[in-house]
């Protein structure tokens, strides 16, 4: 992932990133199902590598496919500045749990009672789903607030220029119905 | 237990390091939000990474399996890769606008042209 992370960031063809960013989201779709996050992991897949890309394609279709090589000196800021956050974030990683231990602090508050109780209070036996539709609902319902908004926004940029090429939102909405 | 230890995170702020070094390092507008979703990307497998508990299988239900991952996480990157995708449509679709009002997608040639005018 951070060779084709890398590739991404230093191609100038736009056709040729968009393509690495859905190999790159695909690969961490592989990783979820790695780390045990199966529902993650397809919604990844579907969504972040399929929709995002046919997105990114129609907009390169609507604009242009080559980038501009960036000025020397902002590459040089940028690498300082992000040397800089990375450092400060491995160094606040210092504190954090080691991988996969079951007594971190994440393990110990509700996520034990999902984990016991959903089977029988509401009757499916995969407990992702039973928490994005059941106990936090609400989240689910705000998330579809969020879509219809992106959409709206989407139809009010676009829609009074050109009647087609408003049909992506869409598409996504479709997808999440589905998800 | 030795092994994996805080690596996980360091994999991870390296890639939301490349994400955020092409968000503020390149003036094409497509490209800063390709360096969007590697950085929202590294955030979902920072919320995975979490999760995952030695031993634990995935959070279905199951006769003869004791030890589940934590499922909690999981449920909030559900929800963030649709919103994602919904603000990436968002930000695409603005980039197309820009591009048509002033052909080109570039940041800098759009505020020489602000300049000018």
């Amino acid at each position: 992932m951070i060779v084709v992370a890398v590739a991404i960031a230093r191609l100038h063809n736009l056709f040729a990133v968009v393509m690495l960013t859905g190999i790159f989201s695909l690969l961490g779709a592989a990783a979820y199902v790695v780390l045990d996050a199966v529902d993650v992991a397809f919604t990844e897949a579907a969504v972040g590598a399929g929709i995002s890309t046919v997105l990114m394609l129609g907009t390169l279709a609507l604009t242009t496919s080559e980038e501009r090589t960036a000025p020397r000196d902002r590459v040089i800021l940028a690498l300082v500045v992000v040397v800089l956050t990375g450092a400060v974030l491995v160094y606040g990683t210092l504190d954090m749990p080691f991988y996969g231990d079951p007594m971190a602090a994440i393990h110990q508050h509700v996520a034990p009672r999902y984990l016991g109780a959903s089977g029988a209070e509401i009757g499916i036996p995969n407990v992702v789903t039973s928490i994005l539709a059941s106990y936090r609902g609400y989240d689910t319902l705000g998330e579809t607030f969020v879509i219809f908004t992106a959409a709206a926004g989407v139809l009010a940029i676009l829609g009074r220029a050109r009647g087609p090429g408003t049909s992506k939102p869409t598409k996504a909405e479709r997808e999440d119905a589905e998800v | 237990m030795a092994f994996p230890g805080l690596l996980n995170y360091w994999f991870v702020v390296i890639l939301m390091m490349i994400g955020f070094f092409i968000v503020i390092a390149h003036g094409n507008l497509v490209k800063k939000i390709v360096g969007l979703n590697v950085f929202q990307i590294s955030v979902f497998l920072f919320y995975i990474t979490m999760g995952k508990v030695d031993g634990g299988s995935a959070p279905i239900l199951a006769e003869g399996i004791e030890v589940y991952s934590n499922p909690l996480p999981h449920v909030l990157i559900l929800t963030a890769i649709v919103v994602g995708v919904a603000t990436t449509a968002l930000g695409l679709a603005l980039v197309v606008r820009i591009n048509e009002s002033y052909g080109t997608i570039e940041e800098d040639e759009i505020g020489a042209m602000e300049d000018d005018a």
